[in-house]
């Protein structure tokens, strides 16, 4: 074990270097060294030389003109000289170099040479660097290796294998008798080398997997001899014996039981006795136990087992252990979807982790307390959400706020709440949130008609105290331009209402019109709203248009247009500045043959007899690629398009009180003209009772399956709350009902409950449904009882 | 795994293993890349962290982090017991190892990981066998240091 004096010694001169520089001279000399003696002919000093470059290498310095020497010491009869070789190709060579093919004949005869050191290293740098040629070339070699030999290269024969195998796909067949039989093996090192053989080849080849599947048992045998069998020292670790074997089992039978009921009742006694009985103090226990609760999610198990997973999962976020908790939250990320009741029960626990000082852990949990949140618990799982948000680290904060702005959408209870949650989130992160958060958010507060006023007063607060946030400004802008005399009203049933005058809010709109801060789309809002505000105020109307003739020569072009435009409504289009300025109506969002406004509506016919024109057919577009295809449409080049587009350029010059993209608006109004998707069919009526109201819509998104709707409204004059519906059907249908989006259903249908079913009618059998509502309607409860026999669309 | 990394708090690289082929260029990236993240972590945070499409696991010794890259399906809490096992193996060859016994011996370090991890996988779960084929190999070494060829030396009786 002596160790090399000349490397050391030049080891220790690199270190002893003050100085990047000097270092960098103390190697070049060493370099120009070895340079030289490897010129020479054979001397004893050669390993030591290569091993120095080698160190060199590891530093960082250019080593390639070592390559050859590698080449030369490999095919060294000394094992010395040998050893260091084949390190050097290990680090100096790969596949994709020229030399790398000339070692492949002495790797070929060391692979049959009398000692099994040198077979070893020859085994060992296959595996490491071997190209596909030079696998193709020794497979054979490697298969009779796997059966002739003893366990030491048995071993690494088997795991060159699999280095094979991966190059290779092919030569899986090759090697599968032989992994067979290595299964019968008691040495702990082969056993493993061939249970991770047998799962590459099962990975690569569904063939394969079903031969394998009859390797169950025994695998199930080999395992409990390990959970059970006495203390053994040489494979124990921390009390569980051999959990490097334990865990590559356990994901072998996680794939061979995946998909299959017979592999998965073989496994379901093994998996629970190692659920119970593992050791879970220490790191190691945890790990096995980790293994098993992944097998026993994947494979088909049966429900007790799968709850005792869960459980584990469970005590593993209660666990100490940070790495525990991330690993608990990784695994119960992946099950959310379909055990999602287990996962609720956990639900406080998660939200706990959002205040763990790990970025890691905290980014986990973020994502499961996301897809953790449902009608029920949606007010409490949003304020630990907002909560988080104001205290998250900088990378997640995006994510956060779209998967807030989801939820929102998703399970509002009220419209307030709604709003209130979103402008909490545009004060807190407004840099973060994503472009369409704007037009949605305008959206959704023209649609709440009657909170307009608690709306605009405030955003309006909110703009006084701050204007950097874009999005939030953006809006406040376009709320005081659209609803600013709501403001000025100065009475308002949901919140203080302000004491502002009519040059306070002109104020503010400058402010933000002359800020460093505001971008130019914000600007172009600020603009806008203070034009509006000329219809809808009394006295300033001169400051108004002051202002707007001011940004007739700004240098930006789209505010200087906007501005022209602007004047000119006020000079020679006056008569119909209050039409265009007029209040926008309830924009419904993707709805067909929507109709924004007077001119909107001639903007659609302007277009269309353009679309006639081309001899087209009428748009036949899929929804999801309808923008892009509208796009090539409206830049063509043919001639009939040119008039068109210029009628459209007007167009889209129009509708300056759309929200910020206006060819958005504008291709969602073109989005009108394609035809009905053929799968959807018109909502029917299904159950009308007492005032509730059960609409059904089908659709069908398969060959077997399809997906219904159901949607409840309430006509009364009073709310009904705990709405729920329950679904039959026929035997061999099946059956999934989705969650819903809420349970209260206020009165004359101020919202309404959605529930989506998803069906799969394998055998075509008649489809019949039948669905029982309940609801608490006025303190007392009722139930009732429809069948659906038709379903329209199918 | 795809690859095993050894490197100090100042950022010198100790060991490099790759389990997967990358240019020279590709290489360096990734040890950057990799310091930068790990040495960045605070001192209680946990050992995991995801990197591409990788999953990171690393673990401080004294002056040393182990830093190892799995895929998808591997076991991270696995990884942990992976480099503890490594490090043990590494302190019974040295005794009471420390940096400056794997600088200065770099060449022993890659042939005990070789006896233990090959093609990114657990070759040898017991600690005994790895020592003891590491023992046998040094012997040879030793011995033939003087000879000329190894037809010369009789190979022990297979274990």
């Amino acid at each position: 074990m002596s160790p090399s004096i000349p490397l050391q010694e030049m080891i220790r001169a690199i270190r002893s270097a003050r100085t990047q520089c000097e270092e960098r001279g103390v190697i070049q000399r060493e370099c120009a060294a070895i340079r030289a003696q490897f010129r020479q002919a054979d001397n004893g000093a050669r390993s030591h030389n290569l091993a120095k470059l080698l160190y060199v290498h590891m530093l960082g310095y250019p080593a390639h003109f070592g390559q050859m020497e590698c080449v030369r010491m490999i095919a060294s009869p000394r094992y010395s000289e040998k050893r260091v070789g084949y390190l050097g190709a290990m680090m100096l060579l790969d596949e994709k170099q020229d030399a790398s093919l000339l070692i492949t004949n002495s790797i070929k005869n060391d692979l049959s040479h009398s000692n099994q050191y040198v077979q070893s290293l020859a085994l060992c740098t296959l595996a490491c660097m071997g190209s596909a040629e030079m696998c193709r070339d020794l497979a054979p070699e490697i298969d009779r290796l796997l059966r002739a030999s003893n366990s030491y290269i048995k071993k690494k024969a088997a795991l060159c294998a699999v280095h094979i195998v991966r190059k290779v796909h092919e030569l899986g067949e090759l090697f599968a008798p032989a992994a067979r039989s290595l299964l019968t093996e008691k040495n702990h090192g082969v056993l493993h080398g061939a249970v991770v053989l047998i799962t590459e080849l099962c990975e690569r080849n569904p063939e394969a997997l079903e031969r394998f599947r009859k390797t169950v048992p025994d695998l199930v045998q080999i395992m409990k001899g390990l959970v059970i069998s006495g203390y053994s020292p040489e494979h124990d670790v921390a009390g569980i014996s051999d959990p490097f074997l334990q865990v590559r089992i356990l994901r072998l039978l996680r794939i061979l039981g995946r998909h299959n009921e017979t592999a998965s009742d073989a496994m379901n006694d093994l998996l629970a006795q190692v659920a119970t009985n593992t050791d879970s103090t220490k790191t190691v226990g945890n790990a096995v136990l980790y293994e098993t609760v992944l097998t026993v999610l994947d494979i088909k198990s049966e429900s007790g087992l799968r709850v005792l997973a869960v459980n584990i999962l469970g005590r593993f976020l209660l666990n100490n252990d940070r790495n525990i908790r991330y690993i608990a939250m990784m695994s119960l990320q992946k099950i959310v979807g379909t055990d999602h009741n287990a996962v609720q029960r956990h639900r406080g626990t998660i939200v706990d982790c959002l205040k763990d000082h790990d970025a890691s852990v905290k980014r986990r949990a973020l994502e499961l307390s996301l897809a953790l949140v449902s009608a029920s618990n949606i007010r409490s799982m949003m304020k630990e959400l907002l909560l988080f948000l104001s205290s998250c680290p900088p990378e997640l904060r995006a994510q956060t706020a779209s998967g807030i702005f989801n939820a929102a959408e998703r399970y509002a209870p009220s419209q307030r709440w709604h709003i209130d949650t979103i402008l909490h989130v545009l004060t807190t992160a407004g840099g973060d949130v994503r472009d369409e958060t704007v037009p949605n958010l305008i959206q959704l507060i023209t649609n709440t008609s009657e909170l307009h006023c608690y709306t605009v007063h405030k955003l309006y607060r909110a703009l006084l105290t701050d204007i950097s946030q874009q999005p939030l400004v953006q809006v406040a802008c376009w709320c005081i331009g659209e609803y600013g005399d709501l403001l000025l009203k100065g009475e308002c049933q949901e919140t203080e209402p302000a004491q502002v005058t009519e040059d306070d809010v002109l104020d503010s709109l400058e402010t933000v019109l002359q800020s460093h801060m505001s971008a130019p789309a914000t600007r172009g809002f600020a603009l806008t709203a203070t034009m509006k505000l000329s219809t809808r105020i009394t006295d300033n109307v001169d400051r108004i248009r002051s202002i707007v003739s001011i940004y007739g020569s700004c240098i930006d072009v789209e505010l200087q247009q906007r501005a022209v435009e602007y004047n000119a409504l006020f000079k020679k289009y006056d008569h119909m500045r209050a039409a265009v300025l007029e209040r926008m109506p309830v924009i419904e969002k993707n709805s067909l043959g929507q109709t924004n406004g007077d001119f909107a509506g001639e903007a659609i016919k302007a277009i269309q007899p353009a679309i006639v024109k081309q001899g087209e057919p009428p748009l036949l577009l899929q929804p999801a690629n309808q923008v892009c295809d509208l796009l090539d449409l409206l830049g063509g080049s043919e001639e009939p398009l040119q008039p068109s587009s210029v009628q459209s350029g007007t167009a889209s010059g129009l509708p300056i009180n759309n929200s910020s993209t206006a060819g958005g608006d504008l291709l969602d109004l073109l989005g009108g003209f394609e035809p009905t998707p053929a799968a959807q069919a018109p909502a029917v009526t299904v159950y009308e009772k007492d005032g509730v109201n059960l609409t059904l819509l089908c659709e069908k998104h398969s060959d077997t399956g399809l997906t219904v709707t159901l949607t409840a409204s309430n006509s009364n004059d009073s709310d009904i709350s705990s709405f729920t519906l329950q679904a039959a059907v026929p035997k061999s249908v099946q059956l999934h009902m989705k969650a819903p989006s809420g349970d209260f259903l206020p009165a004359r249908g101020a919202a309404k409950v959605t529930q989506m079913v998803v069906l799969n009618n394998p055998n075509k059998v008649n489809l019949k449904m039948r669905v029982r509502i309940s609801y608490t309607s006025q303190g007392s409860a009722c139930q009732d009882t429809v069948q659906i026999d038709s379903f329209p669309g199918l | 795994m795809r690859f095993l990394l050894l490197f100090s708090r100042q950022g010198k690289m100790r060991l490099q293993k790759w389990f997967m082929p990358l240019t020279e260029r590709e290489k360096k990236k990734v040890m950057r890349d990799m310091m930068m993240l790990v040495l960045a972590r605070p001192p209680r945070s946990s050992n995991f962290l995801q990197w591409r499409d990788l999953k990171i696991v690393y673990k401080r010794y004294a002056s040393l982090y182990f830093c190892a890259a799995l895929e998808e399906q591997d076991n991270e809490l696995l990884a942990l017991e992976v480099l503890h096992r490594y490090v043990e193996l590494l302190d019974k060859y040295f005794g009471n190892v420390c940096e400056l016994d794997i600088i200065f011996n770099f060449e022993k370090a890659y042939f005990i990981l070789d006896e233990f991890l090959m093609g990114g996988e657990v070759l040898e779960t017991s600690k005994i066998a790895v020592g003891v084929s590491m023992e046998e190999a040094d012997t040879l070494q030793e011995l033939l240091c003087h000879q000329q060829t190894m037809e010369e030396y009789m190979s022990k009786p297979a274990y």
